[in-house]
């Protein structure tokens, strides 16, 4: 049995290697070929170790750009990155907190019909919508701006329905013994439903900024000007050329940036998230 | 301080549900009054209407002289002790205890004072750093009183807080509860089903049913004298026996064949006219013959280690005597019960009102 256990596990570790290779050795190759020139990557005998020119590619990459694709420097697009990204991911949260709050919280005419209505957006992705959504924001002047960027991706119903679900299960005696507390409704609110929610937002802030930071379809529509490109687009752009090399160094650079923040934010998130799963009790 | 009064109280849910049917009652300055009955009895849902987290359907509840029903529960002046403590998970003991006097703008200094000296009173100065998670069931209680405690409010509720602990802690906590309200001398109600913690705890006992009153009296005047069948079931324990008897003449009731003397019986019953009589357990002596007697076809025996209860039929009817253990031999089939004329109750079959001398 001991013998059999052993070579079990040896072959469960060896399927798990294999899978991470897999997963992994692009990613590698993608930081691999952020440290060589373009020459190198080009001639298609990169070497399996870094080599010299991280310090160019990077700086380059951040301050320069793609000299003739998108040209504009990548530190500029990971800042419209981020600005989209928080902005979906801090406005989804507040909108969905204060809804769920007053649909799980409030006896008002139609609340029911005002919770179907919001659950029914789930059926309208930003792909169902986006001729009518596009129409709005072009009506509003939203084309090119952060706005417009966020706004439309702010609208959905996930977030709500998740708070709904937490709120559900905080019992009512929480609720009446902070009315006997003297804390109405918004005290109720501050003081206890979001520091109990801590853990629900961290959960949809790591979902919600990924999903912000890597929207590609939205931004490509309604953004025009190069300043306000993100850099999902951004690598779109550098990758297809017409008339000249691709500078893949380059392209390989912006991917490794364009990585970097929603690990950071699972990394550091994660922390906070596992903190207040163990912490949570109610 | 102040009193409690209820002016035929009323509740009334969606759907014409009658959940408290017009209940009536005082309750004096400074003394403890449990509401108690099965569980629907309407009693919780009383409380409930006291603290303010119900709405009154009808009638009036004055907390001292002032009526109370369109005033918010955090300006009752009341304080709540939850069954489930409803401690809030996130803040430390002390800010659990402080949190009621923050929101209503006390100075620093004073709600130190007031938590450190509840902490003292209650003996949870250890924890005060602590989360509500870190403790004890009976810790948390105590947090829970604490809180009250601090408010220095005009009346205590408590709505079953002691069911979620275990049977030895019930006990303890229920002694410190009683010390407690004693010391303090704060108007409480309490609200339970427990009969046990109901007679330990209460100056005025309220027995309720189907939302209505059945009998407000001293534990002593409840137990003694139950004024409706339901009160003479509800309390004691092993409850009170209930035989089918029928009116012989002034002070006498058969049962069966058998011919019992009565002290406490209503003048003018008819002959020959059906009456329901009870006999608590505990008020019959088992194996001696007596003033008036009636025998009993034992079934079992269970032992309670100090008594035993013998179960069996007298008349056709179920019974049960409980005897000190080794007075009556456990193997014994047939039982000479002696029944002293003034523990019988005598209840109307129809009203199931007591009918007892006035």
């Amino acid at each position: 049995m001991v013998e059999n256990r052993r070579y079990r596990n040896i072959l469960a570790y060896l399927v798990l290697a294999v899978g991470v290779v897999i997963v992994a050795f692009p990613v590698y190759l993608a930081i691999l070929a952020s440290t060589f020139d373009a020459a190198t990557i080009i001639n298609g005998n990169m070497p399996l170790v870094p080599g010299d020119q991280a310090a160019i590619n990077y700086s380059r990459t951040l301050f320069v750009g793609a000299s003739r694709t998108s040209r504009e420097p990548v530190g500029l697009m990971m800042m419209n990155s981020f600005i989209m990204a928080m902005g979906i991911a801090v406005g989804k949260i507040f909108i969905s907190v204060l809804s769920a709050y007053a649909v799980v919280y409030f006896r008002f005419p139609f609340r029911k019909t005002a919770f179907w209505v919001i659950f029914i957006t789930l059926m309208l992705p930003v792909e169902v919508r986006i001729y009518p959504t596009y129409k709005i924001v072009a009506d509003l002047g939203l084309l090119d701006t952060y706005t417009g960027l966020i706004l439309p991706l702010i609208a959905s119903a996930t977030g709500t329905l998740l708070f709904r679900q937490f709120f559900m299960t905080i019992p009512d005696e929480l609720l009446e013994a902070s009315k006997i507390d003297g804390a109405g409704p918004f005290r109720f609110f501050k003081d206890t439903l979001i520091p109990l929610s801590i853990t629900t937002i961290a959960a949809l802030f790591v979902i919600q900024f990924i999903y912000g930071w890597n929207q590609y379809l939205w931004p490509l529509l309604i953004t025009t000007k190069s300043s306000m490109q993100t850099i999902v687009i951004g690598i779109k752009k550098m990758i297809t050329t017409q008339d000249a090399l691709t500078e893949w160094q380059i392209a390989m650079t912006t991917a490794v940036l364009a990585m970097l923040p929603p690990v950071l934010v699972v990394v550091f998130m994660q922390r906070l998230f596992v903190k207040g799963l163990v912490e949570t009790e109610k | 301080m102040a009193g409690v009064t209820l002016d035929t109280v009323k509740k009334v849910y969606a759907g014409n549900v009658e959940a408290v049917k017009g209940v009536s009652l005082g309750i004096d300055d400074g003394s403890f009054c449990v509401l108690v009955g099965p569980s629907g009895c309407g009693k919780s849902t009383l409380l409930r209407m006291i603290a303010g987290l119900e709405t009154i359907s009808g009638g009036a509840v004055k907390i001292g002289n002032r009526v109370v029903n369109e005033v918010e529960p955090s300006d009752r002046d009341i304080a709540m002790v939850f069954q489930n403590y409803a401690l809030y998970p996130h803040m430390s003991v002390y800010d659990n205890m402080a949190y009621g006097l923050k929101n209503r703008g006390t100075p620093k200094p004073e709600i130190e004072k007031r938590v450190k000296e509840a902490a003292r009173i209650l003996a949870i100065e250890p924890f005060l750093d602590r989360k509500p998670r870190q403790l004890s069931g009976g810790q948390r209680q105590r947090v829970a009183m604490g809180r009250a405690i601090v408010r220095k409010p005009q009346v205590f509720l408590f709505d079953e807080p002691l069911s979620n602990l275990d049977a030895k802690l019930r006990v303890q906590m229920r002694v410190e509860i009683k010390r407690l309200q004693r010391a303090l001398g704060v108007t409480s109600i309490y609200v339970t089903h427990d009969q046990v913690e109901a007679m330990t705890l209460s100056d005025k006992l309220v027995v309720m049913s189907g939302g209505q009153i059945e009998q407000v009296g001293t534990p002593a005047e409840v137990y003694r004298r139950p004024e409706t069948r339901f009160v003479a079931t509800f309390i004691g324990s092993p409850p009170m026996n209930i035989l089918p008897g029928k009116v012989e003449g002034p002070g006498r009731v058969s049962i069966g064949d058998q011919m019992i003397t009565v002290t406490d019986m209503k003048d003018g019953l008819t002959p020959g006219s059906a009456i329901e009589v009870g006999l608590r357990p505990e008020d019959v002596q088992a194996g001696t013959a007596g003033a008036s007697t009636l025998t009993m076809d034992v079934d079992f025996v269970e032992e309670l280690g100090a008594t035993q209860l013998f179960h069996g039929k007298v008349a056709g009817a179920a019974f049960v005597v409980q005897a000190s253990t080794g007075q009556i031999p456990a193997d014994a089939s047939h039982l000479a019960l002696s029944i002293d004329p003034a523990n019988v109750h005598l209840f109307d079959p129809q009203t199931t009102k007591r009918l007892g001398r006035i």
